[in-house]
């Protein structure tokens, strides 16, 4: 196809649909058919069940989608972060092995990017892959894990030397999450969930055919994996919207979304939940309490103005301006949001802030609000490193002062233990 | 257009932006400051006639350009940024605001074109000496006397109130209260009675008067006792103006500091390479864009006939009330020492942000008018 009209990839992709979709089908047949077809990813490139559309052009066959209730892959989580990753930087052999299995679904994939002792400072993992004999034998801890206990591929940043500075020391794996030496262990977080892992490397093997990119070059190919990370939160939480209708494909696809967002039904209190705070007030007649009132108004002022920045940065990006700086505010503004909206769900609860579960309101969610919100701040970017980005990057200011950029990475003073 | 500007707009601001920076630098700032009037009809004169800023928002039909509020609160945003000494608040957004929503058509036809042109500078005398925001505040009161009025009492806090031309008055039937019996009146600036006293202000950019009325003859400006609903809407948008002027200024203070931390060492090095000078930069951007996006917004939601445009305003007004002041003191703190010397600029921006901060109610008086009017 070299017509690349928007009316012509409508046409086309309309009448495809027509001819193809059937609610009736299972989920697996179907996604089977858009990789065949190229229209489940039809950005990517014909070789690889793609249709080498660009990338501008995706929303119209999304609209056609839409448009007669057919149901797109996924296009969130894990394994389309290794998609991109693999399409970018993958040989053929990981394109062959890995991108079909990732469209239908099949595999289930996690990032083993974070460590105890390197969060804000991904790059000075300290997990180490030796060559042993013509394996990579892999040692160390990882953290903050999505599904590493259902996964069957995680993408490994690990050091291959400890001679080079710190970025350079670094090579990028595609490990076999299905060995001995693998071990995943659900991390308990304050608010009780336990959404993430932790995952004991010992001795776990990789074959030299899994490593991605040179030797050395594990940093840029984890850069690479984290660009798409925003993208695939944002679409993860579209992609939980399934069309209310009727067939076989729709249960299927609900009973995934179920399964795949069940970790992250706290997400919604860690924001806060601003939009509960009016009617509580209402409910609980503080909103007759002149001190409470007030800061109920200090709270929606936040989360107006936070909300009209995020829209002012979108709408400069539609018409194509240069980002401004409010670009750049709006993870720094949601922490501030949720921080000040668990404040005032506590004056709103009074003495019962100190209960939870059934016992707490509205069946432990206050609860769960006072608990989780600190995650805000801190999941996804710190504020502080936030500020960093945002006095760096957008004011100009002074970079911090490194002292390990250049040394060996050996030398470089570190966490021994997480 | 709540979310972003068109390029015509982005190239007015540009264009004043140059101007005013040329016209109103803080030499020619500190020597109108340092005059009783504040301004000077010569010099605002010759400014307005290159733009003719006064006209912008005055519709048409009254010799004014037709522009929204959206533009008009450009203009206000850029003289909030240079802290242009001019009586533009005053005459175009209080009294023409008066004007234009209680005036009679032949009134309006009267009065409007020279406050267009700049020839009329008109204010709106509403404040007394309980210093209320509120209509029920007023406790002025205008005695029928023959075919007219005549007032007596005393307005308090009024924007250029010593020097305005024209003054249009808030005042109340006798035995009237609440929203009840409020009548919009005009007299001039030399009416027999009137007693104009400049006040000492904090910020000496923005002066305040107070009006002393010794049974002064009044006309009554539209129907009356009618005025409650015209002066609300008046304010509305008073308080979406201000909020834009001032978040203009709250860049400036912001931008300055930033400027100075880049250019100033100290043990050595740079003191915006302290991380704790960068986060608080970053906390001042945050605090700024966010305040500009309320105020952006309310200014657009204005144009748009938005229901809740009550509660957005005067979102906007606290948003801009926090905001102008907490980068203030940043701003000075940022500067250290030299930020609390007279000589440096820091403090006359500083001034302003407490005098935008009450004007037109403070943060807590808009927040409860905000909950009031939510409609969520």
């Amino acid at each position: 196809m070299v017509d690349h009209t928007e009316a012509a990839v409508r046409a086309e992709a309309s009448a495809w649909l027509e001819a193809n979709w059937d609610p009736n089908r299972s989920l697996v047949e179907w996604r089977d058919m858009l990789a065949d077809s190229g229209w489940g990813m039809p950005n990517w490139p014909t070789e690889w069940y793609g249709k080498d559309l660009p990338v501008g052009l995706v929303p119209v066959v999304e609209e056609e989608f839409k448009r007669i209730g057919a149901l797109p892959i996924p296009k969130s989580g894990i394994r389309m972060l290794a998609a991109a990753t693999i399409l970018a930087h993958g040989t053929d052999m990981h394109r062959e092995k890995f991108l079909r299995r990732i469209i239908t679904g099949e595999d289930v994939w996690c990032q083993l990017f974070s460590e105890p002792g390197s969060g804000s400072d991904l790059a000075g993992a300290t997990t180490r892959a030796v060559m042993v004999g013509n394996k990579w034998v892999v040692n160390g801890q990882k953290v903050w894990t999505t599904s590493a206990h259902k996964a069957h591929w995680g993408l490994l940043l690990a050091r291959t030397d400890m001679d080079l500075p710190k970025h350079k020391g670094l090579s990028y794996f595609i490990i076999d999450m299905h060995q001995e030496g693998v071990e995943a262990v659900p991390l308990k977080q304050m608010n009780n969930h336990a959404s993430f892992n932790q995952v004991f490397l010992t001795d776990a093997e990789v074959l030299p055919d899994f490593q991605v990119a040179e030797l050395g070059d594990g940093w840029s190919v984890a850069t690479t994996t984290l660009m798409h990370e925003r993208r695939a939160a944002d679409s993860l939480r579209a992609w939980g919207q399934v069309p209310d209708l009727e067939g076989r494909i729709y249960d299927e696809e609900r009973e995934e979304v179920k399964t795949t967002l069940a970790p992250y039904s706290w997400y919604p209190q860690r924001a806060g939940r601003v939009d509960l705070i009016m009617q509580r007030a209402q409910e609980t007649g503080a909103i007759n309490d002149p001190v409470i009132r007030q800061e109920i108004a200090k709270l929606m002022v936040l989360h107006k103005s936070a909300e009209w920045t995020a829209r002012r940065a979108r709408a400069a990006q539609m018409q194509g301006k240069p980002q401004g700086p409010e670009g750049s505010l709006g993870k720094l503004a949601s922490s501030n949001v949720a921080r000040a909206a668990a404040r005032v769900h506590t004056m709103l609860s009074g003495a019962d802030a100190m209960l939870s579960g059934s016992d707490g309101e509205r069946d432990g969610t206050i609860a769960e609000i006072l608990v989780s919100f600190p995650a805000a701040s801190i999941a996804g970017g710190t504020d502080e490193i936030q500020r960093n980005i945002i006095s760096e990057r957008v004011l100009r200011m002074p970079k911090e002062t490194r002292f390990d950029a250049d040394k060996p990475f050996k030398d470089v003073p570190r966490n021994t233990v997480g | 257009m709540k979310f972003s500007f068109t390029d015509e707009q982005d190239e007015f601001r540009t264009v004043l932006r140059r101007f005013l920076e040329d016209r109103s630098p803080s030499t020619e700032v500190r020597r109108l400051m340092a005059t009783a009037e504040g301004w000077e009809r010569d010099r605002w004169s010759e400014i307005n006639a290159e733009l003719e800023l006064t006209a912008v928002a005055i519709p048409e039909a009254y010799g004014g350009h037709g522009f929204g509020a959206s533009e008009q609160c450009i203009v206000l945003e850029e003289m909030g940024r240079a802290l242009l000494c001019a009586p533009y608040f005053s005459s175009t957004v209080l009294a023409a605001g008066a004007i234009l929503n209680a005036g009679t058509e032949e009134q309006k036809q009267a009065l409007l074109p020279k406050i267009a042109s700049g020839e009329t500078v008109a204010t709106l005398a509403f404040t007394e000496g309980n210093g209320r925001w509120d209509n029920a505040g007023v406790e002025m009161v205008a005695t029928k006397s023959g075919s007219g009025f005549t007032l007596a009492g005393s307005k308090n806090l009024v924007l250029d109130g010593h020097t305005a031309d024209l003054i249009v008055v808030l005042a109340r039937a006798p035995g009237s209260s609440g929203d009840q019996g409020l009548s919009l009146f005009t007299v001039t600036g030399d009416a027999a009675g009137l007693e104009r006293t400049g006040l000492t202000t904090v910020d000496e950019t923005r002066k305040l008067a107070r009006l002393d009325f010794t049974n002064v003859a009044a006309e009554l400006l539209g129907e009356e006792g009618e005025a409650a609903g015209p002066m609300a809407t008046t304010l509305t948008r008073a308080a979406i103006c201000l909020a834009n002027e001032m978040v203009g200024g709250a860049d400036r203070l912001r931008e300055d500091a930033l400027e100075y931390v880049q250019m100033r060492m100290q043990f050595g090095r740079s003191i915006a390479s302290f991380q704790v000078t960068k986060h608080k930069a970053a906390d001042m951007l945050a605090d700024v864009e966010l305040a500009k996006s309320a105020a952006y917004y309310a200014a657009a939601a204005l144009d748009e006939g938005d229901d809740d445009i009550v509660s957005v305003a005067s979102l906007a007004k606290a948003a801009a009330s926090e905001a102008y002041m907490q980068t203030a003191i940043h701003a000075v703190q940022m500067h250290g020492g030299i930020g609390f010397t007279w000589d440096n600029d820091t403090h006359l921006w500083f001034k302003r942000a407490k005098s935008s901060e009450v004007f037109l109610g403070d943060a807590n008086h808009h927040r409860e008018v905000m909950m009031l009017n939510w409609a969520e």
